[in-house]
């Protein structure tokens, strides 16, 4: 567990994963999304709260949604933000990745916003990086993606009231899936009443009766009296790697259709984090029917964005403070 | 002037400030905003006195938090409610109400605020209390009154059992 995220004081210093954060942190970042969200809906979208400070984008790995939500966050509380490709950077060139980062520190940087195929990277460049720069976790390998869990959270409580009384199940890929981990922590921190995962064995790690979650292999046991189903991305080269007959033979079992959602309670909502393999995970009538807050995710992930980002950099003031 | 303590002389300026508004903005349909928590306060209590209808819409709130020019010596202040205009503030006559007129730096945020709304005619600033110690060429329209306090002491509006006014220390108010 990083042990570096916190201020003395408990503020979010970095933000790279769930675990180990409280309750009252987790409600506070949505409740600052929540003020940040009515920010779009103005004439002039934008605040000057972190006006002059530097924003690094830093990707190592592909992303439309993260990034763009990312870019636009820090540009609507007024930040700079710079988008480094790493594809056509240094670091192609043979540049190693902490040189990298400390030529971009060199450049006066507040924060980066880290995404890595590695697990550990962001906790790693939190590691390195100068007392005054935090570092945002956008998604490392298969270990944690907190903003994605947190404008998951943020989208289950603008439709329900109470995380206690819920149940929430979790489709597809959780053995490989940063996204599922994450939600899980959130979920279970927020006190969700019950947490089920739904999948083949192969897909499935094998701790996750430990975590307290329920498991399922069908959807049928698993939807029952759901109140919300999140679906994930099943990344296709998990078919290469022979835990997965085929896209279509998975459509069949684990697909949520129309017919399979009738399971759930009647108002359950649907989300998934995207990019969607329609007709692989989830139904085209699904991902665009009426139980489906797909969209609305994305919307959210701005707000959730905006709110880790200033918190993150608010503690850097109260660090400056101190000092 | 002495320092109007009790809620009855606060409601005697309310009165004389919501006259002045009827006079100067009558004929203007003027919109109403109130600056978080104790601007909100005093707008309610000049909408209750000059009647439902005498402002053209429900009361605007501001919540200045995300204005503040001092984000990077001491980072995000508590929460208080979001923002809120419900109205469209192009080429209207705004008044912005606020419960302490003191530095003019929440005055100057405020107003930052308003023009990413839009561009109103006109802001009118009206203030149940200015005190010394601005620090801005900022100056409100309509004040209830006007009161000189050494510099360690705030004043800080409360209400409970109707509005009230306290003179604090400085460190006791900053440490909330």
């Amino acid at each position: 567990m990083p042990s570096n995220q916190l201020t003395e004081s408990g503020q979010l210093r970095h933000f790279l994963t769930i675990e180990g954060l409280k309750r009252p942190l987790l409600t506070e970042i949505m409740d600052r999304a929540e003020q940040f969200s009515g920010i779009s809906h103005r004439q002039v979208k934008k605040v000057p709260l972190l006006r002059g400070k530097t924003i690094i984008n830093l990707f190592f790995e592909n992303s439309t949604r993260t990034r763009s939500t990312f870019e636009l966050a820090a540009k609507r509380l007024s930040a700079d933000v710079m988008n480094f490709n790493i594809n056509t950077s240094a670091t192609s060139k043979g540049e190693s990745l902490l040189d990298t980062l400390h030529n971009l520190e060199a450049m006066h940087t507040d924060m980066f916003v880290v995404r890595h195929n590695q697990s550990g990277a962001a906790e790693f460049i939190a590691q390195h990086v100068a007392p005054h720069v935090s570092v945002i976790n956008a998604g490392d390998g298969c270990h944690a993606h907190p903003t994605q869990a947190m404008l998951d959270m943020f989208t289950i409580r603008r439709h329900k009231q109470d995380f206690a009384n819920l149940r929430v199940a979790i489709i597809g890929d959780i053995l490989h899936s940063r996204v599922a981990r994450s939600q899980i922590q959130a979920l279970a921190t927020l006190g969700v009443g019950e947490i089920r995962v739904i999948g083949p064995q192969t897909l499935l790690p094998r701790e996750s009766q430990t975590l307290g979650v329920h498991v399922y292999h069908d959807m049928e046991g698993g939807l029952e009296g759901v109140d919300v189903i999140i679906t994930l991305r099943l990344q296709l080269e998990r078919m290469q790697g022979a835990l997965l007959p085929s896209a279509r033979e998975y459509f069949r079992c684990y697909g949520l259709t129309e017919e399979k959602l009738k399971y759930a309670k009647p108002d359950a909502i649907v989300m998934h984090p995207g990019p969607i393999n329609r007709g692989v995970e989830i139904a085209s009538s699904v991902a665009d029917g009426p139980q489906s807050v797909i969209l609305e995710q994305v919307t959210h992930g701005i707000a959730i964005r905006m709110a880790v980002m200033s918190m993150a950099l608010a503690s850097q003031s109260e660090q400056a403070e101190i000092e | 002037m002495t320092m109007p303590k009790t809620s009855a002389e606060i409601q005697s300026l309310l009165e004389e400030m919501a006259e002045t508004i009827r006079e100067e903005l009558a004929d203007k349909d003027p919109l109403l905003v109130g600056i978080h928590t104790g601007g909100v306060w005093v707008a309610k209590a000049l909408q209750n006195i000059l009647g439902e209808d005498f402002f053209d819409a429900p009361l605007g709130t501001l919540n200045i938090a995300y204005y503040r020019d001092d984000f990077t010596r001491i980072g995000m202040h508590p929460q208080v409610s979001p923002s809120d205009l419900p109205f469209e503030v192009d080429n209207r006559h705004l008044v912005l109400v606020d419960d302490i007129f003191y530095s003019g730096r929440t005055t100057r945020a405020a107003l930052n605020e308003i023009f990413d709304y839009g561009r109103p005619a006109s802001v009118t600033l009206a203030v149940l209390i200015e005190r010394n110690g601005r620090e801005l060429p900022i100056r409100p329209d309509i004040v209830g009154a006007s009161v000189t306090l050494p510099r360690n002491q705030h004043l800080k509006l409360r209400n409970k059992d109707g509005l009230q006014l306290e003179i604090r220390a400085a460190g006791a108010l900053d440490a909330e």
